[in-house]
């Protein structure tokens, strides 16, 4: 295992992190330890074993498909860092 | 006795018969609170006029006879737990200003039974952490002894009622978090089975394994605060409908009998010299009390910590995606365009653990690493899962520590990542199997710090470990131990 600034990098840019130079080489190094660590796993034969997203077992939870109040659009955008009347606003994405 | 070492179940009597009234008891805890925080720092925000409103409205709920075991209560909640119109951060500059629009049904459930909210705890940033180090709110120091952790993530949780600020609380657990600081503390902490307790509006970090529970002074306590907790939520799609136990009527059934497994890895060379002389007397003491105790084996607890890190990471990344800058939460106010604005709104809001397991989790989904990494996590939880079935076909309830060590030292680990996760080597194989646990005050380090043993319990047995400890605490008297603070 050896995870390269350029390894960082990379996984930040698909995280939408940005990093500083110093932040690079520190995680770089934290990363290439702990996903050493984690390689142990390449121990265990998990030849015919189902993977488990979930612990208990329980089905699709179904619900009647009826309209109910909802919290409305005035509560929605109370936290909103910037709005335009009854929409979110962002900078413009298409120039 | 004073008002502030009371217990639930103490205080709920008093103001039963009118020898206290909850505005007194609220009055007390704010008070103490005021005193001992610039020592602790357990709170992110006290919200005492809201809970001198929600004192009055108990009292009066009180006086027309429709008391409930909580009802004028007061407590606080970590700062995970969404509260409707109260300011709430998850530890993290993120959420720094975030006012939630709707409450977590725990909470409410909470809120409805007429308990006071105290304020909202310290905690890791987004639950990440097993020190508190990471919030972005002050340190939060052990009330044992000032210069150590007090656990994590929901270190305020535990501190809280150490330095008797809260008679209880409410914490969440993915990976130890209520049981490793309830050990590091002294306090009595429950993570519930998957499933049994609602976790909508909980922040989420790693929804696979988040779990709500209290921490208190003692059993009864933990199952008061359960019993007011536990049940399905239509909200929360993997709420489990199962009966809710009357857990405090079944607290004293007594333990004669009862089949106890001793997990041989968990015992370990290397474990703390006090950790294992607690241990020992712990068993000791069952022994006395009539339960058997057979020993059994979980042979992949090895690899725990090793899945845990990969799938707790995994779901982390893709939760926290969510952190764009646009709904709710920091924006970043200089951005050159929309895909600038996401990334510097969360560079500049998450704090270093956190970018640390985005980082890793996005790492083992990206392309060419989910099958090795992630899908093998996965399938290393089914092993570990099936340890848990197979063992407890044999035993009711298993013992083990909670944590290798008593707290450690306030910056011990904190460059050292790998180390710190270590830390809830324990803990962790608990939330993987989805399965209950409890950490019970079992002894003092020879230094003076508080030493927890857990009980693992099966599938919604919560019932089950709930009794063991209670005859435990029957027969011994760590619970009724305090901070010198």
């Amino acid at each position: 295992m050896s995870i390269t600034v350029a390894d960082v990098e990379h996984v930040a840019r698909l995280a939408r992190l940005e990093l500083g130079a110093d932040e690079k080489k520190l995680f770089a190094g934290q990363m290439d330890a702990i996903l050493g660590y984690v390689e142990k796993l390449k121990e265990l034969n998990t030849d015919g074993v189902r993977p488990t997203s979930h612990a208990i077992p329980v089905e699709n939870a179904f619900r009647e498909d009826l309209v109910c109040p909802s919290i409305g659009v005035d509560k929605a955008l109370d936290n909103a860092p910037l709005k335009s009347g009854t929409y979110f606003s962002v900078p413009k994405v298409i120039e | 006795m004073n008002i502030i070492d009371m217990t639930i179940s103490g205080l709920h009597a008093a103001l039963k018969s009118k020898q206290l009234s909850s505005v007194e008891a609220t009055k007390a805890m704010l008070e103490r609170i005021e005193t001992v925080e610039p020592q602790v720092g357990s709170f992110i925000t006290v919200t005492a006029d809201h809970a001198l409103e929600c004192a009055a409205t108990a009292d009066l709920r009180i006086a027309s006879g429709r008391m409930d075991m909580l009802t004028g209560i007061p407590l606080a909640v970590k700062d995970i737990f969404l509260t409707e119109g109260i300011r709430t951060t998850c530890g993290s500059r993120i959420l720094e200003n975030f006012i939630p629009p709707y409450s977590a049904t725990s909470y409410q459930n909470l809120r409805d039974s007429g308990a006071v909210l105290l304020g909202k705890l310290n905690q890791d940033e987004f639950a990440m952490g097993s020190s508190n180090e990471s919030s972005a709110f002050g340190v939060c120091r052990n009330p044992w002894d000032t210069t150590r952790i007090p656990g994590g993530s929901s270190g305020g949780s535990a501190a809280a009622i150490a330095a008797r600020q809260a008679i209880a609380t409410l914490g969440t657990d993915t990976g130890g978090s209520i049981r490793q600081p309830a050990s590091h503390c002294g306090c009595v902490g429950l993570k519930p089975t998957y499933g049994r307790v609602s976790r909508y509006g909980v922040i989420a970090y790693a929804s696979s394994l988040d779990q709500v529970g209290p921490l208190t002074r003692d059993v009864t306590d933990n199952a008061i605060m359960l019993s007011a907790l536990a049940g399905y939520d239509p909200k929360d799609s993997t709420s489990v409908d199962e009966p809710v136990p009357d857990y405090v009527s079944e607290l004293a059934g007594g333990i004669k009998g009862l089949k106890i497994g001793l997990p041989k890895e968990y015992f370990i060379a290397g474990l703390d010299p006090d950790v294992q002389k607690t241990m020992d007397a712990v068993i000791e003491t069952y022994r006395r009390l009539g339960a058997e105790f057979v020993e059994i084996s979980l042979p992949h607890t090895d690899y725990a910590v090793a899945t845990y890190y990969l799938i707790a990471t995994a779901e982390a990344s893709s939760n926290l995606a969510r952190y764009d800058g646009v709904r709710f939460g920091h924006r970043a106010k200089e951005a050159a365009g929309l895909l600038d604005m996401y990334t510097k709104s969360r560079s500049e809001g998450f704090g270093a653990e956190v970018k640390r397991r985005i980082m890793l989790g996005t790492y083992a989904l990206s392309s060419g690493y989910y099958d090795a990494y992630y899908v093998k996590a996965q399938k290393a939880r089914t092993l570990i899962m099936n340890d848990f079935i197979k063992a407890f076909e044999s035993v009711d309830v298993m013992l083990t520590p909670v944590a290798p060590t008593p707290a450690f030292k306030i910056g011990e680990k904190v460059n050292d990542p790998l180390q710190m996760y270590l830390s809830d080597i324990f803990t962790i194989p608990v939330n993987l199997a989805g399965t209950c646990a409890m950490s019970l005050p079992a002894g003092f380090s020879a230094d003076g710090l508080p030493i927890g043993v857990q009980l693992i319990g099966k599938p919604f047995g919560e019932e089950v470990i709930l009794r063991a400890g209670y005859a435990f605490e029957q027969a011994t008297e760590w619970h009724k131990a305090t901070a010198a603070l």
